[in-house]
């Protein structure tokens, strides 16, 4: 009954062409972000902000930027950790080299020297596509794990590629609370997400989409298939590399190599297909999901073996978690393949016409 | 002379390992179109069955024959990955008709998860041994022409004899059996496979119980090699540019790019990686398959790709 667009008439193409078009979106979504900037830090403990909520804001961007690369441009990457990595190591590097450098400017350019790693290895998707160019990127992957293991300049001459960066603070205040983290976070992600949105409505946007659903046909009408994959692999890494500077500078604060495994690029790569592939509330619903499954799991299985009358051991939890983490990601490919966030569509379809069926 | 010769044949020899790996993704790819990135799980569990089946059967049945544990072991563990397939095309695959290659990867990476969790706690996870009476001491080639002649581990030659042996069984098997046929009927087109009635369901639980069975014997040679651990399925992602260099739809392919990539990562560890700092076997075979895939992007033998409109 609430959730209702009669009566809500555009007068202005300014009206027609907003992010939310539906004033009780644009109600929630304001409402949402003051409950996130205001509430939560109000409510959540520490447990929850450095187990959950920090990881969660980081990972979505990073899914986000993941997104535009494979759900809007159609190019499958599985070297989104080595992009993390890039951004992570660059940002360190800027940070150490250079004498009273802004921790938000050394992170930023972590994000450029992402970018340029990104279109480095873009270019081979001009020629291979699809699954061929998925294992193409795995070798940004393994490359990039073993330039920051092997080569010491990167890492400022540290033993095993560990680094650490420490006394961050912005504009004169200090990053150290778990609430000062989130609320860092949660700005770039913001800011992040509605440049991310608006992109995908622009011109840019289109031509990704277009060289995604058929690049041929797409070059035919005039699309520059170099140009679109290329700047796609550009605003990718870069989202994706200013999160992997935010995983190690406020996640982690002293980080290796191993925290920008294959591994990651797997999780992330999960995270959109289960969030919905060429959606940006996707990249949100698919983060949230895949950090806080294990965390669920690791509370819940004692809980269910306590029950039943069964003592289980750590290793039989982390194996049992590997096999319902399996079982439900093909579970959710089967019953929704476009994702979380078709789901979500297709309930808020169905609230609109409530309690009508058609 | 005599070292670059022993680091050529231990890098082919090696190179022969990953297309016995590199093999079971091609059937599958071949067959259904489904990159498995579960290969490597399947590598693993298959292994661990073997090892612990060879382990239990002569403690249940009380005897203490060697080769009829492990002979008894081998027929469990097939039996197993037989069940492994026909559960996979039942409850993923089959519900998966039609979807999109990277949703398909993406199942199989679900199953890959499934498979490692689910064989772990069936059979444990600790380190076990497969003994299968492969020789261990190392032999000496032509020590008439050199000093000191090349050193090859016996192992690795019946490893490789064995890998030769299975390749040449499954082209027979795909050349001239009825079932081989259909395979590469199913493979060419699913839907004028269908019309002319032959059962896709079938055909992929065969496929993947073959997969299965390369899988079994990979695992049976990496493990008593390496030992069976959870680190054996990392041997997929060496196989993986083996299969990618080879081209996705080609037997051969598996073969050659295996050898040239197990030849390539020793000698430009050895040569090359002293000088940059070592460990870049990790990384060669992506980056050489990078530069193949430009010129070929197709991989050196598969089919080449054509875009319509």
């Amino acid at each position: 009954m609430l959730y209702r667009e009669n009566g809500q008439f555009k007068t202005s193409y300014q009206a027609d062409q907003q992010v939310f078009p539906i004033a009780q979106d644009r109600i929630g979504i304001w409402l949402l972000v003051a409950f996130a900037a205001i509430g939560v830090p109000l409510l959540a403990d520490e447990y929850l902000f450095r187990a959950i909520l920090i990881p969660f804001l980081i990972l979505s961007l990073a899914a986000l930027g993941l997104n535009i690369l494979v759900g809007y441009c159609g190019q499958i990457s599985l070297g989104t950790g080595a992009f993390m990595a890039v951004g992570a190591y660059a940002a360190y590097n800027f940070m150490v080299r250079i004498d009273g450098m802004p921790v938000l400017a050394a992170l930023l350019l972590g994000g450029v020297c992402a970018t340029v790693v990104g279109v480095l290895f873009g270019i081979p998707s001009l020629r291979i596509k699809g699954l061929y160019l998925a294992v193409a990127t795995l070798a940004a992957q393994f490359f990039v794990d073993w330039a920051f293991l092997r080569i010491k300049w990167f890492t400022n001459n540290s033993s095993s590629g560990s680094v650490s960066v420490a006394n961050l603070n912005v504009f004169g205040i200090p990053i150290d609370t778990p609430q000062a983290k989130y609320l860092f976070c949660l700005g770039f992600l913001v800011v992040f997400a509605l440049a991310a949105k608006n992109l995908v409505r622009s011109h840019i946007g289109r031509e990704w989409m277009a060289i995604r659903d058929m690049d041929v046909a797409a070059s035919v009408i005039g699309i520059r298939p170099v140009y679109a994959k290329l700047s796609a692999f550009a605003v990718s890494s870069f989202i994706v590399g200013v999160a992997g500077a935010l995983w190690g500078f406020v996640h982690l604060g002293s980080w290796e190599p191993a925290a920008f495994s294959i591994d990651r690029s797997f999780q992330l790569l999960f995270m959109i297909i289960i969030g919905g592939l060429g959606s940006i509330m996707g990249s949100f619903f698919g983060a949230a999901f895949i950090v806080m499954l294990p965390v669920f799991l690791n509370q819940v299985l004692p809980l269910l073996g306590g029950m039943v009358g069964v003592n289980i051991d750590t290793a039989t939890i982390a194996h049992t978690e590997l096999m319902i983490f399996g079982a439900l990601i093909v579970f959710f490919l089967i019953v929704e393949p476009h994702g979380l966030a078709r789901l979500w569509s297709i309930g808020k379809e169905k609230l609109r016409l409530w309690p009508f069926p058609h | 002379m005599g070292f670059f010769l022993e680091t050529l044949l231990g890098g082919l020899m090696t190179g022969m390992l990953y297309s016995l790996v590199a093999l079971g993704f091609v059937l599958i790819f071949k067959a259904s179109g489904v990159f498995n990135f579960a290969q490597g799980a399947m590598v693993l569990l298959a292994a661990l069955a073997m090892a612990r089946f060879s382990e239990w059967f002569p403690q249940w049945l009380g005897f203490d024959n060697k080769l009829l544990g492990n002979v008894l072991a081998f027929v469990a563990a097939l039996a197993m990955m037989v069940v492994v397939a026909w559960l996979v095309e039942k409850l993923v695959l089959g519900k998966l008709v039609n979807q999109e290659g990277i949703t398909l990867l993406m199942a199989t990476l679900g199953i890959a998860y499934f498979m490692d969790g689910a064989g772990q706690t069936l059979f444990g996870s600790d380190i076990y041994k497969i003994d299968v009476g492969l020789p261990k001491d190392p032999l000496f080639l032509f020590d008439k022409v050199f000093e000191g002649g090349v050193l090859v581990n016996k192992e690795d030659l019946y490893a490789a004899a064995i890998a030769a042996t299975l390749v040449a069984l499954l082209s027979l098997f795909f050349q001239k059996t009825a079932t081989g046929r259909a395979l590469r009927a199913v493979a060419d087109d699913h839907q004028a496979a269908q019309s002319i009635g032959i059962p896709l369901n079938r055909i992929w639980v065969i496929v993947w119980s073959v997969a299965g069975f390369v899988a079994l014997v990979a695992g049976i040679i990496w493990g008593s090699k390496l030992g069976v651990q959870f680190s054996l399925s990392l041997v997929a992602l060496k196989a993986l540019p083996v299969v990618i260099l080879g081209g996705l739809t080609s037997v051969p392919g598996a073969i050659i790019g295996g050898l040239i990539i197990g030849m390539g990562e020793k000698l430009s560890e050895v040569y090359i990686g002293s000088q940059i700092g070592g460990g870049i076997e990790i990384w060669f075979g992506y980056v050489l398959v990078l530069f193949v895939l430009l010129v070929r992007p197709q991989g050196l033998f598969g089919e080449k790709i054509i875009d319509r409109v």
